[in-house]
């Protein structure tokens, strides 16, 4: 099978700082990957240079056999790759169903001016919008709080919602940037569930950064990690388990007395 | 939804757009009696305010809706009312006023009707727009600002040069005052139409989202550059007719006219009525053009408590700033927030809608 998106030797500079060193990356069609590394290891700016907000100092990016290196990140995003935030980054003064119609925009075909005038076929690609961001918030589970302010949501559902819109760009990848972040353990269970569900009918490929140990161990089939933006290992789960340079990595080197 | 909510939301658009027509027709009804008994002053009032409308509304469109800081409205104004009067004017009337040196053809000899120079200076209006956004929008921010507010500066200053075509600092004189009430409130009420169903679609969307968080709306597929220039553009359109407009309600147009002063006028007005309303920008218009003229009382000689205080020119805009500062105070986000005026709000929702409702459930 061959790979849907493949990263080939992808390095970034800033000045002297070398914050990702030849990361390269095979992500076949369906696979669920990890990407896990101590804090300011260059997992972030991975994901970055991907969608298109860096543009990478060497290497290429080449997704379902167009390279896309240098691309603006909306063109990425049309092209079939999606991403969720860290840092979130909803958009806090619009309710919860119009931040996922935003990811519906891009798709609208009809003008400005037949959106003014209200046409039938903007009017059509609008219902549409607005139908399938209903659909996705009932996958996230947040169809109850469709007509609230994004930004007083609680931080969990806040996630879930930066999901649902991710999803909205019918995504054939989708880029989780520690989806779990701050959640308690029961909430980081149901997520699990949510991204388990949203590869299974969706069909999406999964590339994940995260720090929880449960949502890595509990679902990745496959990790890397890096350290100081240099790869240090790969393998499954518990591969990377054992592996000496992960646990010095994590931990620190062990002194012999 | 369910069937239920649907169909109600249904009659819910039937019922507002109704209430919207009704209230237009008794506005019209309005005009058409202030067009026959109201005093001139009034009248100049009440045009004031349509432009004004016209301005704050399409202002708001780029500075409160798509949240781009741009500080150059007073050129578009400018390019929109030279535009417009350069084409009303006859070929005898501008070899008058163009003393020192003589117009340049082909504008020495066109005149068109006033409808069509309006369509006009929109268009050349938009069209500068449009040249400019390509280096605005390579900033954000403050740096935004600055650029529009150089660009605004570059116009009045190639106005004042440009002899040949502008006539310079003597500016043209003479215009017809065609600007009646049905066309500034005429095209107030178009302008409003157009952006709020331009805010309520799609597009409106991506711009707000491009306002909450660029990054975010760059990576869910909107083109933020894009969007940005539509605003942009489309707001200049409306500002140039409305520029066009103001030329032939005063009659008088020259670079002085159109300083930064007048920017600044119409950010206080959305900032005041609150950025991101179009609610707030209507509201804001209408308070700065009466109030203005109501707190003309300030500036009389008067006497309290048998002192003799006499008049103080300037002594409004004292008065005017002191307002302000109160509102930024108490009410940080302007008179409407980012909310907007709607009939469900109304009926249903406001301390009037207990009133409808006969005390309430």
């Amino acid at each position: 099978m061959s790979s849907l998106l493949s990263i080939t030797k992808l390095t970034k500079e800033f000045g002297g700082l070398t914050a990702v060193n030849e990361f390269s990356l095979e992500l076949l069609p369906g696979e669920l990957v990890g990407l896990i590394g101590p804090n300011g290891a260059g997992k972030t700016t991975v994901f970055n240079m991907i969608t298109g907000n860096l543009v990478p100092t060497r290497g290429t990016i080449v997704f379902a056999g167009n390279p896309i290196n240098g691309e603006k990140s909306h063109r990425i995003t049309a092209r079939g790759i999606a991403r969720t935030f860290q840092n979130i980054r909803l958009f806090t003064d619009l309710t919860v169903l119009e931040n996922v119609m935003v990811s519906c925009h891009f798709r609208v075909r009809s003008s400005f001016l037949s959106a003014i005038l209200g046409l039938p076929g903007y009017q059509r690609e609008a219902k549409t919008g607005e139908e399938t961001s209903w659909e996705l918030l009932d996958v996230v589970g947040l169809t109850h709080l469709g007509r609230e302010k994004a930004g007083s949501l609680p931080y969990g559902q806040q996630r879930r919602l930066e999901i649902a819109r991710a999803l909205a760009t019918r995504p054939k990848v989708i880029l989780l940037d520690e989806p779990a972040a701050g959640m308690n353990p029961a909430e980081t269970e149901s997520l699990i569930e949510l991204i388990r569900r949203i590869r299974r009918e969706y069909g999406l490929t999964v590339l994940l950064i995260e720090h929880d140990m449960t949502v890595v161990m509990g679902i990745c089939e496959r990790l890397k990690v890096l350290d100081y933006g240099h790869t240090i290992a790969e393998g499954t789960p518990e591969e990377i388990q054992n592996n000496e340079r992960v646990i010095q990595a994590y931990l620190g080197e062990r002194r012999l007395a | 939804m369910n069937q239920e909510s649907r169909k109600s939301a249904h009659t819910h658009r039937w019922r507002n757009r109704l209430l919207t027509l009704v209230s237009l027709g008794v506005f019209a009804l309005y005009l058409l009696w202030a067009e026959h008994n109201a005093s001139d002053y009034v009248i100049r009032i009440l045009n004031n305010t349509a432009i004004f409308v016209t301005l704050a509304v399409s202002y708001n469109l780029i500075n409160g809706i798509t949240g781009q800081l741009s500080l150059g409205p007073n050129a578009f104004i400018a390019i929109g009312a030279y535009t417009s009067a350069l084409l009303t004017l006859s070929p005898a009337e501008k070899q008058l006023s163009f003393i020192i040196e003589p117009i340049i053809w082909p504008l020495s000899v066109i005149q068109i009707p006033f409808i069509w120079t309006l369509v006009a200076a929109g268009i050349v209006t938009a069209f500068f727009a449009f040249l400019m956004g390509f280096p605005v929008f390579r900033v954000r921010g403050d740096y935004l600002a600055i650029v529009t507010l150089g660009f605004g500066e570059v116009v009045r200053a190639v106005a004042n040069n440009l002899q040949t075509i502008t006539n310079g600092p003597l500016g043209l004189k003479g215009l017809r005052a065609y600007t009646n009430l049905w066309w500034s409130w005429g095209f107030a009420v178009f302008t409003v139409a157009v952006v709020v169903r331009l805010i309520k679609s799609s597009f409106g969307l991506a711009m707000k989202a491009t306002r909450e968080n660029e990054v975010a709306a760059e990576a869910m597929g909107v083109n933020a550059f894009r969007i940005n220039m539509l605003a942009f553009t489309l707001s200049a359109f409306f500002q140039g007719v409305a520029g066009g407009l103001l030329a032939h309600l005063i009659t008088t147009i020259s670079p002085t006219l159109f300083t930064f002063f007048f920017t600044f006028n119409l950010l206080t007005i959305i900032v005041a009525g609150g950025l991101g309303s179009t609610t707030g920008a209507v509201i804001g218009s209408v308070l700065f053009s009466f109030g203005g003229e109501w707190l003309r009382a300030v500036e009389e000689p008067m006497e309290i408590f048998g002192l003799d205080i006499p008049g103080v020119p300037g002594m409004r805009m004292v008065i005017f700033s002191i307002i302000l500062i109160f509102l930024m105070i108490f009410a940080r986000r302007g008179i409407m927030g980012r909310n907007e005026f709607s009939w469900d709000w109304l009926l249903e929702r406001s301390p009037l809608s207990r009133v409808f409702r006969g005390g309430g459930k």
